[in-house]
């Protein structure tokens, strides 16, 4: 009993409740016939928002008003880039992928000396930043679609017993990430500065070193993620980022991660991923056409964090 | 001893000064852009990115942000372009319920302690529903009152900056000179010391919203007025657009800090940095980017002019 009340009491639990409700919900009308594929594309599709998202969460960990909105931009142009680099070769694909975390690091010391030399809101700034990244992609890509390797395409897309190659992929991040942001001082850094930065300030705490690794960090994660996806849908395409924007938000926010920063958790991100997923398909399932899914999308958002917040009065 | 300029007034000197710069930049470019006809041209999309603006600096200045501006603007647009022409009354029935539905969310969002950007990320869902429900393709006809409206020919000066300008006058009387403004500017300054004089901060907050809703309403009426057809994609990037249009404006994330008269000439600077670009005839490839980069630039000259600023107040 009291072990069930510490477990009701985790951010991170309603995420995982909600998604679980919606797989169920979707698993009883197909009758239970398609729960290994459901499952499969939902880890599969969820990987890349929970790589996002982790990214994501580091950032609005530092507190209000930290939001990085150059996460599409950023997956679209290290997708376009590395696949024109390594151009179907598969001896290319370190190469590649290097290539995409160098993108990463570029983006995220510009956000960073922007914030920081010119003093603008974190959105402001990241926003100026992704027109001009938007603008390489676009002028990288020319419209052209570049197949991935085979080697890459085949992995991306492939199962390891039974789970998705991406999902393990994102879950050897997440791993990581729950690491630095538990058991190192980094991790307690970033909280710190969260919850108040003149006094993360006072304590001797490093905030611009700290801030400025987290940027970097977020925008190598997002161009990680751009990567992996142009690779799994065969091409990068310019707008492959766009629907991140608002998902890489939206997990973090599901997942129990305090808006006001300061406070962050990752098996959050993986629940509202898997469920911002399940909730597309359970409607999918059900028939319905595209306005009423993102209707319904939208009111569980809003109704999950009716049930959820209100836990932490005076934080907005 | 030479006159100061106080604060509020070198707030709003920064954005006029970029957007005079911007001007000029233009004019020397193009100077056929100096006429009636050309003004009207480079200034006319600004009209609706104005009210969005305006209607997201009444969201900011109670220390919220809404994330939904550009789907509810394009949502507007679809009502305006089907129900609004077909239906007059009925079409007027949704966007009023459209605002009520935005003071709501004021109420929700404070009597539950939401963080606005959450809610309002799930509202920009179920506004491009509703929006995708009503046209699913681009289609409808914008009322013949709304395109007469925006393509009016005045005397003197085109509708484009005549309409600007009425928009910040009634935005600045309404926001800086009523006792309504004042409340809702102090909830975004201290929430405690608002409640402890005895004002609800519930209905200041539940106002602000509502104001906003109203301001997102004419939008979206303007933009139908001025594209003559909808598309649920119309207004997507209102979104960044007018939050980036009340920064460039002086105003702040938090504090109340805004400025109605600034937001709409930043609005302006956002446009006609479009318009500049293409008499610069830089690629459409680097459009984008470009905006980015004058974006980067007036907020640079933002930080300078404060340092003079605070200089000169130290001597």
């Amino acid at each position: 009993m009291r072990m069930l009340d510490r477990v009701a009491r985790k951010p991170w639990i309603w995420s995982w409740v909600a998604a679980f409700v919606v797989w169920f919900a979707t698993i009883m009308v197909t009758g239970g016939a398609s729960t290994l594929d459901l499952s499969q594309a939902a880890l599969t599709f969820a990987a890349f928002s929970i790589i996002v998202g982790i990214g994501q969460m580091f950032v609005i960990t530092l507190g209000p008003g930290n939001v990085d909105l150059s996460v599409p931009s950023t997956m679209t142009l290290a997708g376009t880039v590395a696949l024109k680099l390594m151009d179907v070769d598969n001896a290319m694909i370190l190469a590649g992928l290097g290539v995409a975390v160098l993108i990463g690091i570029g983006v995220g010391i510009l956000n960073y000396a922007l914030i920081k030399a010119l003093r603008i809101p974190p959105i402001i700034a990241t926003l100026s930043m992704s027109f001009i990244v938007q603008s390489a992609a676009i002028w990288t890509n020319r419209g052209l679609r570049i197949k991935p390797p085979n080697f890459l395409a085949d992995f991306t897309i492939a199962n390891t017993l039974g789970i998705p190659n991406v999902a393990i992929i994102a879950l050897v991040i997440s791993v990581i990430a729950w690491f630095l942001l538990e058991r190192t001082i980094y991790g307690r850094w970033i909280s710190a500065i969260g919850q108040s930065m003149p006094a993360a300030k006072m304590a001797g705490i490093p905030v611009d070193g700290t801030r400025f690794v987290t940027y970097v960090f977020c925008a190598v994660l997002a161009s990680l993620a751009g990567y992996l996806l142009a690779c799994f849908s065969g091409g990068a395409a310019l707008n492959m980022g766009t629907e991140y924007l608002l998902m890489s938000i939206a997990v973090v926010v599901l997942g129990g991660t305090a808006v006001a920063g300061g406070d962050s958790n990752v098996p959050g991100i993986w629940g509202a991923s898997l469920f911002m997923f399940l909730v597309v398909s359970m409607l999918n399932t059900y028939g319905l056409g595209a306005g009423i899914r993102l209707i319904m999308t939208g009111l569980i958002i809003i109704s999950v964090i009716m049930l959820a917040g209100g836990r932490q009065p005076g934080v907005r | 001893m030479r006159p100061a300029l106080s604060a509020d007034a070198m707030r709003l000197a920064i954005p006029a000064l970029s957007l005079t710069v911007l001007l000029a930049g233009v004019f020397w470019l193009q100077p056929r852009a100096m006429s009636y006809v050309g003004l009207n041209l480079l200034f006319n999309l600004a009209v609706p990115i104005a009210l969005a603006t305006i209607a997201q600096m009444l969201i900011m200045a109670v220390n919220d942000l809404d994330l939904s501006m550009g789907t509810f603007v394009s949502f507007v647009a679809c009502v305006t372009a089907t129900f609004l022409r077909d239906a007059p009354l009925l079409g007027t029935l949704i966007l009023a319920g459209a605002v009520l539905v935005y003071a709501v969310l004021g109420v929700v969002i404070h009597l539950r302690d939401l963080p606005s950007i959450v809610v309002s990320l799930g509202m920009s869902f179920v506004w491009g529903g509703l929006a995708v429900l009503l046209l699913p393709a681009p289609g409808g006809q914008a009322p013949d009152w709304a395109r007469a409206l925006m393509t009016t020919k005045p005397p003197l000066a085109p509708i484009a900056i005549i309409a600007s300008i009425v928009i910040a006058l009634v935005a600045h009387l309404l926001v800086m000179r009523s006792s309504l403004g004042v409340l809702i500017r102090g909830v975004g300054g201290n929430e405690r010391s608002v409640e402890r004089a005895g004002w609800s901060v519930l209905a200041a907050r539940a106002a602000a919203y509502g104001l906003a809703g109203f301001f997102a309403v004419l939008a979206g009426i303007a933009l139908v007025g001025l594209t003559t057809s909808a598309d649920a994609n119309i207004a997507l990037r209102y979104t960044l657009l007018s939050i980036a249009g009340v920064i460039l404006g002086g105003g702040e994330f938090i504090g109340g800090r805004v400025s109605p008269v600034g937001a709409v000439i930043g609005a302006l600077t956002l446009t006609l940095a479009g318009s500049f670009l293409s008499f610069l005839r830089i690629s459409p490839d680097w459009q984008i980017g470009a905006q980015g980069v004058i974006l980067i630039i007036v907020l640079a000259l933002r930080l300078f002019l404060n340092r003079v600023e605070k200089r000169e107040k130290g001597q």
